[in-house]
This record gives C-alpha cells, sequence and structure tokens, in this order.
C-alpha cells in the first residue's frame, strides 16, 4: 500500500474510532468481568460493551484480515497493522475474546470446506458462538497424539466416547473442536478434528478449582455423542495437521497475553520499587520486556509476509509466557504484603495474587517450554534425535 | 515499517557478509600474529571506502551513501559474524554522528577523508574503567582564541591510529552533571597531547590519552559550548545501537559454531546434539538472539526515524545484544568442551571480543538502569 493510501486510511480509522468506540470501552480492563466473550447467552458488563461488539462486528473488524465474504473486514496486513495500532493509541479495548477468532477459525480458513467457512467463520466473528477446545486427556497431556477419545463411524453419525481436560470454559461454551480417534492402529494418522455442540446429549463438563482460586478449565466427558458427519474439518485420520497448525496460532495468542499494550515497562507501573536491588532486577526485566515486544512486532510482520520460520510461535511462545512468569513474580515482590492479600475490596479481590498464580499455566497450557524448546532445537536448529 | 530487512537492504547484507566471509576470523588471527600495531587492516578500510560503507551515513550530497542505522547496522553484522576489526563502527557510526552536526570548517576538514576511507576517528569520553559519561571530569578552559584540554582519556578504541579525536570535555560544572560538557574536535598529532596504545583481550587497540594543555581553536568546538549533552549522547546513541548490532553478530557466529559442534561431536555413542540437556539450551540461546535482534533492528528503525523513544530502544538493544551474546559466548565454550579453550578454536576469539563489545559504550547493567531512569525509576 502507498504511503499516501495508509495515510487516508489512517484517518478514515481515526475519525471511524473517535465517532464509534464507546467511552466505556476506552477504559482499561480491569478484570475477566470486562472481557467480552460472546456466545449463544452472551453476558456484557454494560451496554456499551455490546454497543461496541455489534459496531466493530458489522465493519468486520473483530477479524480484520479474515476474508469480507467471511464475516472479516478484508483488510491488507498493513491495514490491519493501522488499525491496531490506531485502537491501541485509544486505548481501545478489544471488542471480542473469543478462541474462535484465535484459534478454529484460522484452522478453518486453511483446512475447512468453503461450505464449513461460510457457516461458521461469520458466526465466529459476529461472536454469536462461543468455541473450546478439546485436545488434552488426562493420558494425553505433552504427549497430545496419544489421546484416546473415540469417534466411531456409525453411518449418517460419529459416536463420541471419552474424557478431555484442561477444556477453557467448557463449561460456558457453545461448541467444541475437538480431536477425536478415528482410526486406533495409528498413531498421529488416526486422529481427526471434529466440531460439535455442547448442548449435544452426553455432552458433561466439570470445572477445576485452580490455585489461583478460579475455574478457567474444565473436566469434559462425551458418552455416545452423536455428531454429523458433515462436522470433520480436513480428511478424517488428517486431524494432527489441523491441530498442529491450530497450536501455532494458539502459541502465537498465548505468547502474547503478557503483553500489556503501548508501553512495556514493568517498573513505570510500580508505585514503590523499594530497595535497590529489586529495582536492578526490575530495570532488568523491563529491558526483556521492551525486547520481546520488538520480537513480537517483528513476529507478526514477518508472519504477514509470510517469512517466519514454520516453529517460530513456539519460540514465541516459550519465551512470552517464561517473561510474564517473571513479570508475576517481579510484581508479587514490588507489592510486598498488600499483594498478598486474597479477598479484601482493596486487593480488588486479590487481583494481583491470583494474577501471579495463574500466569504459572501459561508455561504448560498450549504445550510446556519444555515442548516448545524441543521443537524449537530439532524444527529450527536442526539438532539430531 | 515493518520490523525486517527491506530487500535493498538484504542485498547489501547479501553483499558485506561474503566480502568479509570470506576470510572470516582468518583476516584477525593474521593481523594478531602479525603483531599488527594498528590491529586492523588500511587495505580493508580503503575498500570501504571505495564501496561507500565508510561514508554509510553521511548523505550523499557529502559524497557518502546517504543510507542509515540499518545499513550500518547490517555491515556491523558481518563484521561481528566475522571478527573482522575495522574502525567501521567508531569512524562511520560514531564518529560521523558528531561530524555531521560540525562547523563547515570540521566538516570540510575530515568528513571527506572519512569518506574515502584515509582517515579515521577516535571516540574519547571514558575516563574511568566503566562507561559514564557524564562524570566527565577532563577540562577545557577558555585560552586566547580557543581552549586548553587538561586530563585524561581511556578506552579510546583505535585511538592510537587515529587522525582525529572527538574529545567530550567539562567546559562548566562538576562532573557527574549533564550540563557543562562540551565536545571537541581534535587532531591526534597536537601538542601535549600523549598516546599510550594498549591491546585489549581481543588483539584489538585501545588508547589512554593524557591531555597536558592541548591547545585547540575555537572552531574545534563541535555543536553547543556548554550544551554538549545532546550531541554526546545522539554519538553515544548511534554507537551502542552500532555495537548492538556487532554483539549481534558474534552471539549468532557463536550460536551457528556451537550447533554445528552439536551435531558433529559424537560421545556415548551418538551426537550430543541429540542430547535433551544441550538441545534445551541451545533453544533458549536461540530465543535470546532472535529477541535482541529485533530489539536491535527496532532501535536502528527508530534512530532512522529520528523518533523520541530512540533512546529507550537504544539501551534497549544494547542491553539484549550484550545479554544474549554473552550468553552465546559462554554456552559456546562450555558446550564445546576442551577444545573450547584451545586458540585453535574459533569460539574463544568470539568471547573476547563479546566482553569488548559489552564494555563499549556502557554495559547491560548502565544500559538498564538509562532505561529505567528514562522510565521514571
Amino acid at each position: 500500500m502507498a504511503v499516501v493510501d495508509e495515510d487516508v486510511f489512517r484517518a478514515e480509522v481515526r475519525d471511524w474510532l473517535e465517532a464509534n468506540c464507546p467511552a466505556e470501552m476506552r477504559a482499561p480492563v480491569r478484570g475477566d468481568e470486562d472481557l467480552c466473550w460472546g456466545g449463544r447467552n452472551p453476558t456484557f458488563s454494560c451496554p456499551e460493551q455490546k454497543v461496541w461488539l455489534d459496531r466493530m462486528a458489522a465493519k468486520g473488524w473483530t477479524v480484520p484480515d479474515w476474508p469480507v465474504a467471511y464475516g472479516g473486514g478484508g483488510l491488507t496486513p498493513a491495514e490491519t497493522k493501522i488499525l491496531r495500532a490506531e485502537m491501541k493509541a485509544i486505548g481501545a479495548r478489544s471488542p471480542l475474546y473469543s478462541f474462535g477468532i484465535s484459534m478454529l477459525g484460522p484452522a478453518l480458513l486453511e483446512y475447512g470446506s468453503e461450505a464449513q467457512k461460510l457457516h461458521y467463520l461469520p458466526q465466529i466473528a459476529r461472536g454469536e458462538i462461543r468455541w473450546c477446545q478439546g485436545y488434552s486427556e488426562p493420558g494425553a497431556g505433552s504427549d497430545l497424539a496419544s489421546l484416546q477419545t473415540r469417534a466411531d463411524d456409525r453411518g449418517d453419525h460419529w459416536l463420541v466416547n471419552g474424557q478431555k481436560v484442561w477444556t477453557s470454559y467448557a463449561d460456558k461454551a457453545d461448541w467444541i473442536f475437538c480431536l477425536v480417534r478415528t482410526d486406533a492402529t495409528e498413531k498421529q494418522k488416526g486422529i481427526t478434528f471434529l466440531l460439535f455442540d455442547m448442548a449435544s446429549p452426553g455432552v458433561t463438563t466439570k470445572p477445576i478449582l485452580l490455585i489461583s482460586g478460579s475455574s478457567p478449565f474444565c473436566e469434559t466427558f462425551f458418552d455416545d455423542v452423536r455428531v454429523p458427519k458433515d462436522q470433520v474439518v480436513g480428511a478424517v485420520n488428517r486431524g494432527w495437521d489441523v491441530a498442529k497448525y491450530l497450536l501455532g496460532h494458539e502459541r502465537e495468542m498465548i505468547s502474547g497475553m503478557g503483553l500489556a499494550a503501548g508501553d512495556p515497562s514493568l517498573g513505570r507501573t510500580l508505585t514503590d520499587i523499594g530497595d535497590p536491588g529489586l529495582r536492578a532486577l526490575v530495570a532488568a526485566f523491563d529491558v526483556d520486556a521492551y525486547a520481546f515486544q520488538a520480537m513480537s512486532e517483528r513476529f507478526i510482520d514477518e508472519l504477514k509476509a509470510g517469512q517466519a520460520h514454520p516453529a517460530q510461535p513456539s519460540m514465541m511462545k516459550y519465551a512470552g509466557t517464561e517473561l510474564n512468569k517473571q513479570r508475576s513474580e517481579l510484581a508479587m515482590a514490588a507489592g510486598g504484603s498488600d499483594a498478598l492479600e486474597w479477598d479484601s475490596a482493596r486487593s480488588n479481590t486479590g487481583a494481583a495474587a491470583r494474577t501471579w498464580l495463574r500466569s504459572k499455566g501459561n508455561s504448560i497450557e498450549g504445550g510446556t517450554s519444555e515442548i516448545q524448546l524441543g521443537i524449537v532445537a530439532k524444527r529450527i536448529l536442526a539438532l539430531p534425535g | 515499517m515493518p520490523l525486517y530487512l527491506t530487500d535493498d537492504q538484504i542485498m547489501l547484507k547479501d553483499m558485506v557478509g561474503p566480502m568479509l566471509g570470506e576470510e572470516g576470523p582468518r583476516h584477525l588471527r593474521r593481523l594478531r600474529d602479525g603483531h599488527d600495531a594498528a590491529g586492523w587492516s588500511r587495505e580493508l578500510w580503503a575498500r570501504f571506502g571505495e564501496m561507500g560503507l565508510a561514508g554509510v551515513l553521511v548523505p550523499e550530497t557529502a559524497g557518502g551513501s546517504g543510507l542509515g542505522h540499518v545499513e550500518a547496522g547490517i555491515v556491523l553484522e558481518a563484521i561481528g559474524r566475522n571478527l573482522t576489526p575495522s574502525p567501521f563502527l567508531a569512524t562511520a557510526v560514531a564518529g560521523v554522528t558528531v561530524l555531521a552536526a560540525a562547523d563547515d570548517a570540521v566538516r570540510g576538514r575530515w568528513l571527506p577523508d572519512v569518506v574515502t576511507g584515509s582517515a579515521t576517528i577516535g571516540i574519547a569520553v571514558d575516563e574511568g574503567a566503566k562507561h559514564r559519561p557524564a562524570a566527565i571530569a577532563l577540562r577545557a578552559e577558555r585560552s586566547g582564541n580557543g581552549f586548553r584540554l587538561t586530563g585524561s582519556k581511556t578506552f579510546v578504541v583505535q585511538g592510537g591510529t587515529a587522525d582525529l579525536l572527538i574529545v567530550a570535555a567539562r567546559t562548566a560544572g562538576a562532573a557527574g552533571e549533564e550540563a557543562g560538557i562540551t565536545l571537541f574536535a581534535v587532531p591526534r598529532a597536537s601538542e601535549g597531547l600523549d598516546v599510550e596504545s594498549v591491546r585489549l583481550a581481543d588483539s584489538g587497540m585501545a588508547a589512554r590519552l593524557a591531555f597536558d594543555g592541548v591547545a585547540v581553536d575555537a572552531d574545534a568546538v563541535i555543536g553547543e559550548v556548554d550544551g554538549g549533552w545532546g550531541l554526546l549522547s545522539r554519538m553515544l546513541d548511534a554507537g551502542r545501537a552500532g555495537a548492538a548490532a556487532e554483539l549481534v553478530g558474534v552471539g549468532g557466529a557463536a550460536l551457528d559454531l556451537t550447533v554445528d559442534y552439536l551435531k558433529t561431536r559424537r560421545q556415548f555413542g551418538r551426537e550430543i546434539g541429540t542430547f535433551q540437556a544441550l538441545q534445551f539450551r541451545a533453544a533458549h540461546l536461540y530465543s535470546e538472539l532472535e529477541i535482541a535482534r529485533a530489539a536491535t533492528l527496532k532501535a536502528q528503525q527508530m534512530l532512522d526515524a529520528e523518533h523520541a523513544d530512540a533512546p529507550k530502544w537504544v539501551a534497549v538493544a544494547k542491553a539484549k545484544a550484550g545479554q544474549a551474546a554473552t550468553l552465546a559466548v559462554q554456552e559456546g565454550v562450555q558446550m564445546h568442551g576442551g577444545i573450547g579453550m584451545t586458540d585453535e578454536y574459533d569460539i574463544g576469539l568470539y568471547m573476547k571480543r563479546d566482553r569488548v563489545l559489552q564494555e563499549w559504550f556502557g554495559d547491560a547493567a548502565f544500559q538498564a538502569d538509562r532505561l529505567a531512569v528514562m522510565n521514571g525509576f
């Protein structure tokens, strides 16, 4: 895009955001209740949250770089970058948090049939269906491909039986994208990628209480769940390809989670840094935080230009989550005894401590740090074994 | 602007890389083992002049290539990868940044010779073992039509062979204050200036300078009298971004050497690169170097855009590139095992160069502190 066109587009975006982004949606997110997840039975913390979602969805800007035909904005990479920068400049919240956008959507765009794209993607873009991910099982964590949940071919439908674990927000989700075993004689090549309605008979969920005191994950049980045959993404027994592709996007998302929009400095946010020893640690952390922000920018630019190494999301996921854990540790240290309060109003019901504890999962979920390092070693550095 | 190299920049990289890579670290070994007094090759520097590299940051109207810090960084990364001793960083990056702000007389006298690769510049800022530019104490006192400089400087890289010295002196205030600093263009061959060249661990040369009432004319002043801090900072930031790029080259080459070794060295009946303990460390190192590379490119782009946040990003780049390269050479020597300790293998040369580049223009701790101060804590 020519520079002058970029300037015109930037001005248009700025005017539109100024006219359409409600003031309430420019205030910093205070907690989970401020995040809009959409779904069949959406909850909005205020009316402006719905207004903001509807206006952005109507523009296709919940997924600015998806094609217009699938509910996207049809923007070029350069235009998408401008939109995000302008949103960041006014502190605009993301209108929609969605595993459909960050995980399933990209996989459907790559592997879905045209009919599937036309059916599912616009619903995702408008935030009408809330998705969850059925990957891990009690016996299949880091060794995900050993999963045992079965889908048996019953002619006109699949019959699904088994158990998933660590299903994010399964109790709040409308649909699931799920890895199932369709061939017990193969490992990776016996896995199929299936979509189905969580309201189907035979699906039950049970939240898992975490050390942070919240329950964002569930155990999910499937007992003779009937799934229509046209809800397979990609080919039967080739679901591992779809899963790996999707995991790449999940890793990108998780790697960016700890990144505050704008200035990444931790030191600027702390009111009392205390002694020089802690100050030095925070200063060193800030170097890493800025540097990783540059890495994220570079990675996104390279991704859009098709230049990124296919295994680079593993490096991003590793570095981003380790950094986020470090940030939480330092924030706790700087917060001192104030940050230890668990349920007082003063502490926003223990936000600091809960955030710190939750961050520990970042380097486990979506493939542990050790799994990522192994991928980098083998696929990027081409080390043997 | 996307955070990756443009096609033109890749062309430059593809030109400079193979040019320096042809000889690689053997070039350094030849100079070192021949006890070369300068520690760098005039022949190669003249080629830099012919190719327009010595004038990379000089505008085309002044006979230069009219390029930016990104391009200078590409050259420096190649220099780092090949351990090529070169006046490029002190002269073509830091020195030229100051000359660009000089009056016609000083600029006209020196810039053309710099661009052709026939003159080099030494940066005389540090006075103690650690980089603390605000602590400058070397005095410049008014005398007749000019000034007399008295005091000492240290770690003036390639100062013994430099034709021109950029000297940061105190004309007012006390050591520790940013106000009261003035930059001077001082020919090395000045009366009252004693130059002691010392060889450093990486076999490059640096000078200790003693100024005993060295007389300079008023037109030797570059920028404003007493108000030189801004220009000094610009010069140092140019040098820091450049040093970061060279460190990325040093670290990248150390990683490559080490990964190659992990693939070939066999113990316990298999390549040692099959051991997870080493794979994880190599992968972590790769990650750190990629991040350092991104931060460095960001800093260079910010400098080229003259962005207000450029100094922050420069501090980040120098700190991160320093940490990553230091990790690379440490892991490199360790994973090479015993032969990593031998002079025959190049990995130790990278370790020495990293150590020098860490100190030059301020180490990682200095940069982290600067970043914190710029962020108000």
